[in-house]
């Protein structure tokens, strides 16, 4: 599903290294863990994979299901199937969220050779995702990710991935800034989208969210690079442990 | 490259490509000499045939204006204006002799309304709206008119209105906006050639929406369009005008004068969709557009309301006004500003609270693009005896890429101790990360960018009349099209 091979990126005005030949391999289905400290450079890999403006990739390559995803513009990516559950959602004050989720989902649609779906038609299935989240249907008024809270950013962004049906998922540290139930909440619109052929990428600090949501494989990311991986179990260790070794290596 | 430095780079190329509205009409015109002086003044009157007091009310204007000066507190910058360079009167010869009906109409003029988008044959015309196509000086034809006089309401050129209801047009013409109310109305009043003329009579409430479509074609050729809308007690009516003008590299000059008069408990909507030739990416021609509007709710319970999208014209003046002296007397205005390049625009409004119990709502939008310039000044003054009044300032700009400028100048005068003068305003940038947020999520460029100005404009929006709006919003995301990517 995705290779990444000796990934390199660093940050485009101050040419600052940041991913230092990273490898990754995720196959159809599976669902890996990231962590690592802070400032190691997970937000830098979804953003990179995502194909956000400001990085360049110096080295290496990344196919996805068989295609060079990095020739790709940041919508072809989407439309491909890529997407990236951010960290920081962005505020879009003035775009009523229903619009906002309509037109992601029709423009996708469109791209993969799907008819669009009427006024109507979008909103039931809206609705009906947004209540397997246990989202308020008036947060789909507001305006984009203006004023919600924490936890309601991070949903937002389960109901933007429920709706897109992506073959893989960058989740970017969905679980902070939730509480116990939206945890759960949340975890469980992800395994709903788990079929056994859509692949997941979780960056986490917390154990907690892979005791919901369990991951195949765990690595640690520090420094740029995948020191360690390993299987669930590497993840416990973790939590005990903290990244004290990983920091003194980087 | 950082994608709204990327959306400068493109913005600054969209204006000439996208100005659709461009093109020329090769019409044989009648002229009459370049210049301003009274000889040019008493030829327009005469190739109009006004009567006499008329004539007088244009050269009192003339000499009037000849000492005043141009006002220089907009925030605008242009090079000084050599107002004897300019023709004052072009029309098509083929209207000389004032076509009876459209077949009478040379047929370029017709398709040049064709093309853009306003027909005027009887099978093609927008359903429910009467439209006056003004061309340069004159009126190209007027549509609907049996079925508006049915209903009682004078609906033609204020020409013709002129010399068929001269007792109304002396009445009103001049007591909103008197001939020296500024310089550039001063020069209107002075050389004012064709527009429109509405009279509403008492409790009619005009069957169809009333529209102008001024096209300015000649070159080196002012527009000055005289515009008065009259609303009897209990009348309402709805009345747009559009504009646009061929590409040219010399600028072009349009001061118009809007005067609206509300009796008790009538109203009227007025709405604007301005989409003058904006120049070129390096600032090269476009239109100056020096304009006064202004509203008078002289009956109770009056209401006016002033919307405008503007996106065209490389300089804009203007502040569509009211004048709120009947009791319970409302004005509402609403406006869409968007510059791009290195348009200028100094626009915004006046509410002046006169009587008790009056009230105002200003809602201001504001985009900048490119290089763009852009001022809100607005003044909301309370006189002593606005018991009670109330008014509502929203102001907001929003900018696209970092080398435009966006600012709010309000003015607040309160005399009476008991009106309420509330006002907000936010200043807020289309970010590199909104525009990733949305490709991330299958939108392209100019997808996202017309959602964010979408959601930024939407309240605008709303208040057009709905056969409008569609073609407003068009408008919206044509001037910023290709402006990311
Ligand atoms: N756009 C950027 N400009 C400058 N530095 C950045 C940018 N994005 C990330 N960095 C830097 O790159 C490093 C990795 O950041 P990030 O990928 O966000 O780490 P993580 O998500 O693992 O905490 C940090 O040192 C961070 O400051
Ligand atoms: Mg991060």
């Amino acid at each position: 599903m995705l290779s990444i091979q000796n990934l390199h990126a660093q940050i485009e005005e101050e040419e600052k290294a940041i991913l230092k030949g990273l490898n990754l391999e995720i196959n159809p289905g599976e669902v890996h863990a990231i962590m690592g400290p802070n400032g190691a450079g997970k937000s830098t890999l979804g953003n990179v994979l995502a194909g956000k403006d400001g990085y360049e990739v110096t080295e290496g390559s990344v196919f996805f299901k068989g295609q060079d995803l990095l020739a790709l513009d940041v919508e072809e990516r989407a439309h491909v199937g890529l997407f990236l559950a951010f960290q920081y959602p962005v505020e879009i004050p003035g775009v009523q969220m229903l619009n906002f989720l309509r037109t992601c989902t029709n423009e996708t649609r469109l791209a993969r050779g799907l008819p669009e779906l009427s006024g109507m038609d979008f909103l039931k299935l809206a609705r009906a995702k947004a209540a397997d989240l246990k989202i308020n249907p008036d947060m789909l008024k507001r305006s984009v990710n203006s004023g919600f809270s924490g936890g309601e950013k991070k949903r937002a962004e389960i109901l933007q991935m429920a709706l897109l049906e992506p073959q893989f998922a960058v989740l970017d540290e969905t679980d902070s800034g939730l509480d116990i139930d939206a945890l759960r909440i949340v975890s469980e619109g992800v395994n709903a989208l788990r079929d056994g052929k859509r692949s997941f990428l979780v960056i986490t600090h917390y154990q907690r969210l892979l005791d919901h949501i369990k991951p195949d494989h765990v690595h640690v990311l520090a420094d740029g690079q995948i020191v360690r991986s390993g299987g669930p179990e590497l993840a416990l260790e973790l939590e005990e442990r903290g990244y004290v070794d990983y920091e003194k290596a980087a | 490259m950082a994608a709204t430095v990327d959306t400068v780079e493109r913005v600054k190329k969209i204006s000439v490509e996208t100005y659709k509205y461009g093109f020329e009409t090769d019409v044989e015109m009648d002229r009459i000499p370049k210049g301003l002086n009274e000889d040019i003044v008493r030829m327009i009157s005469a190739k109009k045939n006004e009567p006499e007091w008329l004539l007088d009310w244009r050269l009192e204007a003339y000499r009037r204006w000849t000492q005043m000066e141009e006002p220089d507190w907009a925030k605008v910058s242009f090079p000084k204006i050599d107002y004897n360079d300019y023709y004052y009167y072009a029309a098509p010869k083929s209207l000389a002799d004032k076509p009876k009906s459209l077949d009478e109409v040379d047929p370029k003029l017709l398709d040049t309304y064709k093309r853009l988008g306003i027909p005027l044959d009887e099978q093609e015309r927008l359903a429910g709206v009467a439209v006056d196509a003004v061309f340069d000086s004159v009126s190209v034809a007027t549509t609907f008119k049996h079925k508006l006089e049915e209903a009682g309401v004078i609906f033609m050129p204020i020409s013709e209105a002129v010399a068929k209801h001269p007792e109304l047009v002396q009445k009103y013409l001049g007591t909103v906006v008197p001939t020296t109310d500024n310089y550039f109305a001063a020069l209107n009043s002075a050389v004012f050639t064709d527009g429109s003329f509405v009279y509403v009579p008492k409790g009619v409430r005009c069957p169809m929406e009333l529209s102008t479509y001024f096209r300015i074609n000649a070159q080196e050729t002012g527009q000055f369009e005289r515009t008065l809308i009259v609303c009897d007690d209990d009348a309402y009516v709805s009345y747009l005008e559009g504009c646009t003008a061929p590409m040219r590299d010399e600028n072009q000059l349009h001061a118009a004068v809007v005067e609206l008069i509300v009796m008790d408990n009538a109203e009227i909507k007025y709405s604007t969709v301005q989409n003058w030739y904006p120049g070129d990416e390096n600032g090269k021609g476009g239109i100056y557009n020096f304009v006064t509007k202004r509203a008078q709710c002289r009956g109770v319970n009056s209401k006016v309301s002033w919307t405008q999208v503007e996106t065209g014209s490389a300089v804009t003046w203007k502040y569509p006004s009211c004048v709120l002296q009947g009791d319970g007397s409302q004005g509402e205005f609403y406006s869409i500003a968007i510059t791009n390049n290195l348009q200028q625009a100094d626009t915004g409004t006046k509410m002046i609270h006169v009587g008790k119990n009056t009230r105002s709502r200003i809602i201001s939008k504001g985009i900048s693009a490119g290089r763009s310039d852009q001022t809100y000044r607005g003044l909301v003054k309370m006189l002593p005896k606005a018991q009670g009044a109330r008014n509502f300032t929203q102001c907001d700009s929003l900018l696209i890429g970092d080398r435009c400028g966006a600012h709010t100048v309000p003015y607040i005068e309160v005399a009476n101790p008991s009106a309420a003068v509330e006002h907000e305003a936010t200043t807020s940038k289309v970010s590199d990360d909104q525009l990733f947020y949305c490709r991330q999520r299958g939108m392209n460029e100019e997808k996202a960018l017309a959602l964010i100005v979408n959601g930024f404009v939407k309240e605008v929006l709303q208040e057009l009349p709905m056969e409008f709006a569609v073609e407003a919003q068009a408008l919206v995301e044509i001037s910023l099209e290709g402006s990311v990517g």
